[in-house]
């Protein structure tokens, strides 16, 4: 009788661990976006344009540098950084200026935004600048309807035509 | 003397535990509470995760537009077992952590941290690294929706690190799907992570000896059969294939592994660094920010010494170790301590053959002693004390510091002593006190498989069983020795025991049946 009340026990126990793992591996569910909305996401990884010009060296300065080392040109290996604006109907959602990467900052410069948007057609507007002046010569303009759960990733990718919008639904229309 | 205040005893927090594993004493009586096994369970959950882990991989498609399907065809039983597989892979994985995070609270709880038990503190926090990282991963694998999410939330938290600077999560964004490069460097990690953790739990368990790394029988079958009552009862859904241009609206979220995203969630990915490494930090400074009182060291007799690796074998902690003689006596080695990996329990002293009190000479010595209370202190407590009993039955009850307090039964027929740890009482001290005077010697430990040192109480009952050298003698008669277990707290459980001894203790004026003569030292030296 002892016994049996025993083993009732541990069951009633081992059945309260499992009960517990069962429950706390799925439950309760997380909800990632706040509701209604969408995900705009910015990554960019892009090495900006030389800080500097190269510039010719000249006789003497060539005569002083190793005979292996005479380069004609002289070329800072520093980059600009990329700086990048996001603009949602009209407003800035983000303004970005990503440094290259590295000591001599020769590298490319990365940058990541994450940017949750309330969900519905909105007009986008994104530029980016990637020379030592800071100008933003790459624009990219769109009006998009973004669903609750979609991700809009914006991107930047020279030679697959510049700034990118990933996952982008059909082009519409100005909204009404 | 050290001052009470000063000597190690269960803080209050062990106190608060011992009540609730002493609930679990009644269900799965004492040698089989969980709660004590704790340590051997996660290898348990372990080794039943790599079992399933194989078995999954072997029909998991290692490329990540492949990667979901193959479980998928797993959950439709297309592969043997595949969905009771898969099922039990997560659940022993979630026990896994379950079983961690208790004993890491009891051990904390016990003050578990400092000094000889740095060690195994220490490794247990790289373990603990290494079990989230491992898990964490495994939800990659089926690059499912909940995989996305957990990688993406992954990606960023470590994006949040200046080496990275979003260069990472760039791997989950900036394409249309990752790649299968990236993708195997992922199946790489779950199969590696879990390496690195067996490789430092092997370590986390190189300082007790002998690590107790498999639970009892009954509660290993206990623990699988529920976990695959679970697997069968709530098989895992699989969530839709990953979709790169979307963010599920809800997630099932596994909280054993995966709360670190919802809690990035709130606190943003620099806060959850500040938070994981303050959290980890904390823990790993207990040892040094907490004062736990500790005994001194136990220090080696070389006179008294014969090389025979008793204490050795008993150690709990390997504090011990045996070497080359370094004095002229024949005999092959001698044992020396360790003191920085010592615990004080005497653990040894009890074990030493040198140990026995029937040795002449005024001071006692042994081959192995603890600087307080000493070999020679106890007989010199015990003959004191037991002389100066009155009335009958007489009883000297031997008592842990750790366990019940035993110095609460003292009375004109009830001499008390307490030690360090039950187990530093040699046998020979019982028949000793028999012969002093003494109707009954009783010897409280604490509960079954609760020692304080790991090991001491079994130890003790397999010495006053004749099982385990130093033996108590057959000539000793049983009916003069009891053994109870008794924790903490169990003080009237310890005072009806006395009770019922003492009733059951032959009456005074009946001739004594087995009373032993009185003590004769022997001239013989042991060694
Ligand atoms: C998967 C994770 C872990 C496993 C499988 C594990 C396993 C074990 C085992 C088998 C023992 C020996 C028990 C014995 O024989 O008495 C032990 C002892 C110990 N563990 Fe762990 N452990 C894990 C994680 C941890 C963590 C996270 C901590 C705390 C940070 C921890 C702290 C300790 C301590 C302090 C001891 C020594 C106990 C003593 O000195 O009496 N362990 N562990
Ligand atoms: S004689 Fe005592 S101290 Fe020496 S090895 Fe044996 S148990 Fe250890
Ligand atoms: S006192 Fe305990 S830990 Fe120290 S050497 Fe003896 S048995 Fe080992």
């Amino acid at each position: 009788m002892k016994r049996a009340l025993r083993l009732g026990a541990q069951a009633v126990l081992y059945a309260a661990f499992a009960a517990a793992l069962g429950y706390f591996s799925t439950s309760p569910a997380f909800e990632p976006l706040p509701a209604g909305h969408a995900l705009i996401r910015l990554s960019l990884n892009h090495a900006g344009q030389r800080k500097f010009e190269c510039r010719t060296r000249t006789a003497a300065e060539l005569a002083k540098l190793a005979p292996n080392m005479r380069a004609p040109e002289d070329c800072p290996r520093e980059r600009a950084p990329v700086r990048v604006k996001v603009e949602l109907d009209g407003s800035s959602v983000a303004d970005i200026v990503a440094p290259p990467a590295g000591l001599s900052r020769d590298g490319a410069s990365v940058a990541y935004r994450r940017l949750p948007v309330p969900a519905g057609t909105h007009r986008l507007r994104v530029s980016l600048a990637d020379d030592a002046a800071g100008t933003f010569d790459r624009v990219r303009e769109a009006t998009l309807r973004l669903d609750p759960g979609r991700v809009l990733v914006i991107d930047f990718e020279p030679g697959q035509g510049g700034i990118l919008l990933r996952h982008a639904p059909p082009a519409e229309g100005p909204p009404k | 003397m050290i001052a009470a205040a000063s000597l190690p005893g269960p803080g209050r927090a062990a106190l608060a535990l011992a009540r609730v594993e002493s609930l679990f004493d009644r269900a799965f009586g004492e040698r089989l509470n969980p709660w004590r096994h704790l340590g051997a369970l996660g290898f348990h959950c372990f080794w039943i995760c790599c079992a399933t882990g194989i078995w999954i991989y072997a029909g998991f498609d290692t490329s990540a537009v492949g990667a979901r399907e193959s479980l998928a065809a797993m959950d439709r039983n297309e592969w043997p077992l595949g969905a009771f597989a898969r099922a039990l892979h997560r659940y022993s994985a979630d026990a896994l952590v379950a079983v961690t995070a208790l004993h890491l609270a009891r051990e904390a709880a016990r003050r578990h941290y400092a000094a000889f038990r740095r060690f195994a503190w220490l490794t247990g926090l790289v373990v603990l690294a290494a079990l989230l990282a491992s898990g964490i991963g495994g939800y990659w694998l089926p690059w499912d929706q909940l995989a996305q999410w957990s990688l993406t939330a992954t990606m960023e938290w470590f994006d949040a690190l200046p080496v990275f600077a979003g260069a990472l999560v760039r791997n989950v964004v900036a394409a249309d799907q990752v790649s299968d490069r990236f993708f195997s460097l992922l199946i790489f990690l779950h199969i590696g992570l879990p390496l690195a953790m067996l490789a430092a739990m092997w370590a986390h368990v190189q300082r007790v000896s002998p690590a107790r790394t498999s639970p009892p029988p009954a509660l290993a079958w206990g623990l699988a059969a529920a976990l695959a009552a679970l697997s069968v009862a709530k098989p895992i859904a699989l969530m839709p294939a990953a979709d790169l241009g979307l963010v599920p609206a809800r997630i099932p979220v596994d909280w054993f592994f995966l709360f670190p995203h919802p809690l990035m969630a709130r606190l943003g990915p620099e806060g959850l660094w500040i938070a994981a490494a303050a959290a980890f930090a904390a823990l790993a400074a207990l040892p040094w920010a907490t004062r736990v009182p500790r005994a001194p060291a136990a220090r080696v007799n070389l006179d008294n010494c014969n090389g025979c690796a008793r204490c050795f074998a008993d150690c709990p902690y390997g504090a011990v170790v045996m070497v080359a003689r370094s004095d002229r006596r024949p005999h092959a080695r001698q044992a020396r301590v360790d003191p920085a990996l010592c615990a004080g329990c005497g653990i040894c002293t009890g074990a030493c053959p040198s140990s026995t009190p029937f040795r002449s000479g005024e001071a006692l010595a042994t081959g192995i002693d603890l600087p307080s209370p000493s070999i020679g202190e106890l007989r010199e407590r015990l003959e004191a004390r037991a002389g100066a009993l009155e009335g009958a039955p007489r009883v000297v009850a031997f008592g842990c510091r750790w366990g019940a307090a035993v110095a609460a039964l003292a009375d004109r027929g009830t001499a008390t002593i307490e030690l360090p740890c039950a187990a530093m009482l040699p046998p020979s001290f019982v028949e000793y006190a028999l012969r002093a005077g003494a109707d009954g010697v009783l010897v409280a430990t604490c509960r079954e498989g609760d020692c304080e040192f790991r090991t001491g109480e079994a130890l003790l009952a397999e010495r006053l069983a004749a099982r385990r050298v130093p033996v108590l003698r057959p000539t000793v008669p049983r009916e003069r020795v009891r053994l109870v277990h008794v924790g903490r707290g169990d003080e009237d459980a310890l005072r009806a025991a006395l009770d019922s001894f003492r009733a059951g203790l032959p009456r005074p004026g009946t001739p004594p049946a087995h009373r032993l003569p009185p003590p004769k030292r022997q001239e013989k030296r042991h060694g």
